[in-house]
């Protein structure tokens, strides 16, 4: 998902019976569906595992901002542009929600946003494919917002406070993308032939990189089985997928699209739609930096902190000499709260005032 | 490397006369833009009327290891609660 593959640096899950009393009143404490908070004791895995899977979370936000800011110059109406704008800012807007989540385990935003751009922490696979047609705008709403929607209300109920309070307010906003993803689909099947087989090609790139979101099969998986007692993943990959391709196959079909899958059927012994074979390797493939876009997308997040760097540095050196020269500095602020300076310091320094 | 922003914790009351509440953090480097960005991140939607910006270190929390001490002497007094008087039902304005 927007977190693949979150690493919990266990090699089994533990039984009560081996964990010490910390462990144990933490996990009894899971179990009963009380949410861990920032100050609470925890495990030093699960704050790792979490501050794993929360970066890359916040980071995949910050990375879909490029595949769709590509076409803001480019929208077809004057309403399009102002609405894909509006989604692509919601996203910026995730990213720092999440990067907040992260930091109340004791990380700071700036180690994190490093960790990115030094290749140590990845980002959702989906955000290495190009944006090559409009269509593709609708296709990432419509797909890609709809898959992380399905992954991340579950995450609503987590078992960490904040990360969970995080994801109740995007989970709201994000609705708004997928139905605007919807919209333009729907207006481009309505529209000339050659419209509608742009859908069609987007729909044919998009569609088995959206099922590689979810992770690979993850039934057997050790990481898996131990954020599910974490209570930080709450669902199985495959159930998620499954949940995905089942409610998104009738809307293709109301669109007049066809997937892109010849064993795509629906069994109705199983009450699901039943797919071909996803190809891992490319996922895979993608994951290790090989995508279509991973070098131009790491590159464009580098170059945004880097030339951003000295626009960081004035606004704290203002923010520092207005502090000194006790001059209000913003809104309402009262004399004399900078604790780090007492007044007659600051009276000793200003003369004049 | 520079320094980063210092963290805010930002509170915003809505349109319907209740109080300030928690939305989330922020980083600015000053108050100003502590508020400015409260507005872009926290009220896209009409959320509120009303922002208040403070910084994180300034915030004082009770400890979560003081739970029990702390909270516990209200657990016995439930005569605080209205409904621990019965009231007869022909009784009426209680």
């Amino acid at each position: 998902m927007y977190a693949q593959m979150v690493d919990t640096g266990v090699a089994r899950v533990a039984s009560s019976t081996e964990m010490d009393p910390d462990e144990r009143a933490f996990q009894a404490r899971v179990d009963a569906d009380i949410r861990i908070e920032p100050k609470d004791w925890m495990p030093d895995a699960y704050r790792k595992t979490l501050i794993r899977q929360i970066q890359q979370h916040a980071h995949s936000e910050i990375v879909g901002m490029l595949p769709e800011g590509n076409w803001i110059t480019r929208a077809p109406t004057l309403q399009r542009k102002a609405i894909l704008m509006a989604k692509v800012q919601d996203e910026g807007g995730h990213g720092l929600y999440l990067y907040a989540a992260a930091e109340t385990l004791g990380v700071s935003r700036d180690q994190l946003v490093a960790d990115l751009h030094a290749g140590k922490v990845k980002y959702s696979s989906i955000f290495n494919y190009p944006t090559l047609t409009w269509a593709d705008i609708g296709t990432i709403g419509w797909l890609v917002d709809g898959a992380a929607i399905m992954n991340q209300i579950p995450i609503c109920r987590c078992s960490y406070g904040p990360y969970a309070r995080a994801m109740v307010r995007i989970c709201k906003e994000e609705s708004f993308h997928q139905r605007q993803g919807y919209d333009i689909m729907m207006t481009l099947c309505r529209g000339s032939d050659e419209q509608k087989a742009m859908a069609q090609d987007a729909l044919n790139r998009w569609w088995w990189p959206s099922l590689m979101m979810f992770g690979p099969p993850d039934a057997d998986s050790v990481h898996s089985a131990q954020s599910a007692r974490w209570k930080i993943k709450l669902l199985s990959n495959d159930e998620l997928r499954q949940r995905f391709i089942d409610q998104t196959v009738p809307q293709a079909d109301f669109l007049g699209l066809r997937m892109p899958d010849p064993d795509l059927k629906w069994n109705d012994e199983r009450g699901h739609y039943d797919i071909g074979k996803i190809d891992w390797s490319e996922f895979y493939n993608v994951l290790k930096g090989n995508g279509p876009c991973n070098r131009e997308r790491l590159a464009a997040r580098v170059s945004a902190w880097e030339e951003g760097a000295w626009v960081r540095a004035a606004a704290i050196a203002y923010a520092e000499k207005a502090a000194l020269r006790n001059e209000p500095a913003g809104a309402q602020r009262r004399p004399n709260d900078d604790q780090r300076t007492p007044k007659n310091a600051v009276e000793a320094k200003s003369p004049g005032r | 490397m520079s320094k980063e922003w210092p963290l805010w914790e930002i509170f915003i009351r809505s349109q319907h006369g209740l109080a300030h509440k928690h939305v989330g953090s922020l980083h600015a480097p000053d108050s100003e833009m502590a508020i400015k960005n409260a507005r872009d991140v926290y009220t896209r939607r009409n959320e509120g009327v009303s922002i208040w910006a403070t910084r994180s270190t300034d915030i004082v929390a009770s400890s979560p290891n003081a739970g029990e001490s702390l909270f516990e002497p209200s657990n016995d007094k439930v005569y605080r609660h209205p409904t621990f008087f019965p009231m007869p039902d022909e009784v009426k304005h209680l």
